[in-house]
């Protein structure tokens, strides 16, 4: 008798058994290979950022000519080292799970809604030929509509103009708050302006941003459907390049040249 | 089983009895991927393995498959297989997968996986049943590459990516159709691939479920109204 309890719980017992064990299987033999994928899709995003990245040449090679340096947030300072960490290995998401390399963020303070913010942030440097610094490549992140999106944001050597940005991880939807991946929009940002009178001003308009708008250089276009997507991608900005995001490394920089 | 038997149950999906056009099944992936060819085959793909395991699979237990949980058992048969598989395409074809997004995962609620388990491979043999799954993944695939070659070819202009009609945008002669792009679009396309079988064999056509009565004319004057 198939329609017995005990033949019923068995077979949903069996089938649960061998389901679990072949999905898992699968999950745990994929791993390496996936998680290759995700960091060279996060070194190719950070290269994009920056308008420097080249298809035809290894994505390994073009990342490790990227100059990575420390930054103590709460300082603004450029760091040699940080709690034995290599820079290569230290993983800047991980260690806001940890409360002695991370600070909690008042409500206030949160404009990005990322609750804890690392003391100390990884970011690229890329030079020119005479060692000058070229671009700035700074990773930002921030609350959307269903998840938090994590990019980088490329800036000119004059810490003010946007050379480019790029998201490598985000849940938007797809077709509208996705688009924040769409190519055309991104190709509003370079030559865009942060700040005006220090003051964090570039910011995604809802709809249209005019021609004749006097403020142009400090406004992108809205992404039609997506407001709060647009909302998110405006305080992530104001947050990372505020007081107690990058603001204080620009200052640093600004001395030492 | 002759060989003829599998002969049918791999051709006849394809045309006379296509998923997509004569039961109308799979649509919503049919309008989401088809905007790009190269997408659409890794789709294809995607469903069709599927389609094809989740059927041998669930013929090679139907005999010990307890009819009151029998969607159920389906079910976790297909979420695994479509699980598997988005793991395979992460690994392997990460970009394809990063535009393919949720659809892949959606093919676990796609109605062919789901009519095949129940239709076919609770009645038949697992290598049949198999054969089964196969045929009506391609046909599905016959329709989503078509739809996809349309809407590449006039929506960018571009097949696989080559370029075949420059744009205007990049400096050629074409106009792209935005239209092409959406996913409406392919609702009208496969409303015309639709038409076109069902013009080609019009055993296809179903009957009408009601006849329209004729319309009614002006009230009849002449006949006195009982509560005037």
């Amino acid at each position: 008798m198939n329609d017995s309890v005990t033949k019923t719980l068995g077979v949903a017992f069996v089938i649960c058994l061998v389901c679990s064990l072949v999905v898992s299987f699968a999950a745990v033999n994929l791993r390496d290979l996936q998680k290759e994928n995700a960091t060279n899709n996060q070194s190719i995003k950070i290269l994009q950022a920056a308008k420097i990245y080249d298809s035809s040449v290894d994505v390994k090679i073009q990342f490790s000519k990227l100059e990575m340096k420390y930054v103590d947030f709460n300082s603004g300072k450029i760091l040699d080292s940080y709690e034995n960490f290599v820079i290569e290995d230290y993983d800047q998401l991980k260690s806001t799970r940890n409360p002695n390399l991370s600070t909690s963020l008042s409500a206030s303070e949160d404009i990005a809604i990322i609750k804890n913010r690392e003391n100390v942030g990884k970011f690229f440097i890329v030079r020119n030929e005479d060692s000058s610094i070229d671009k700035l490549i700074l990773p930002i992140r921030g609350y959307g509509l269903w998840g938090t999106l994590y990019g980088y944001m490329a800036i000119e050597e004059d810490f003010n103009t946007v050379a480019g940005l790029e998201f490598y991880d985000h849940k938007e939807t797809p077709g509208l708050g996705a688009e924040v991946d769409n190519p055309k929009w991104k190709a509003m940002w370079p030559g865009k302006k942060i700040y005006e009178n220090d003051e964090v001003k570039l910011a995604v308009m809802k709809g249209k941003v005019e021609t004749d708008d006097a403020n142009i250089d400090y406004k992108v276009d809205g992404l039609s459907g997506a407001t709060l997507t647009s909302r998110g991608v405006t305080n992530m900005i104001t947050y990372w390049f505020g007081e107690s995001g990058y603001a204080k490394l620009f200052k640093e920089l600004s001395y030492e040249s | 089983m002759s060989l003829k038997k599998y002969k049918e149950v791999i051709f006849k999906p394809l045309i006379e009895e296509n998923p997509i056009t004569l039961q109308i099944l799979g649509i919503c992936s049919a309008l989401a991927v088809t905007n790009n060819l190269s997408v659409t085959m890794v789709m294809c793909i995607a469903l069709t393995t599927v389609v094809s395991f989740s059927n041998l699979f669930i013929s090679l237990i139907r005999n010990y498959i307890p009819s009151s949980i029998r969607i159920i058992v389906q079910m976790t048969i297909i979420a695994s297989l479509v699980i598997v598989v988005d793991e395979l395409l992460k690994a392997y074809s990460y970009e394809t997968s990063k535009k393919l997004s949720v659809f892949v995962g959606l093919i676990i609620t796609n109605c062919i996986v789901m009519g095949r388990a129940e239709a076919f491979a609770m009645k038949e043999k697992p290598l049949l049943s198999f054969f089964d799954g196969l045929g009506n993944g391609l046909g599905y695939s016959i329709i989503l590459i078509g739809v996809a070659t349309i809407r590449e070819l006039f929506g960018s202009g571009t097949l696989f990516g080559y370029e075949i009609l420059p744009l205007v945008s990049n400096g050629g002669w074409y106009m792209g159709n935005n239209l092409l792009l959406l996913p409406p679009s392919s609702f009208i396309i496969i409303g015309l691939f639709i038409w076109a079988i069902r013009a080609y064999r019009p055993a296809q056509v179903e009957e009408d479920d009601f006849t329209v009565s004729k319309h009614s004319t002006a009230p009849d004057l002449t006949k006195r109204e009982l509560n005037v």
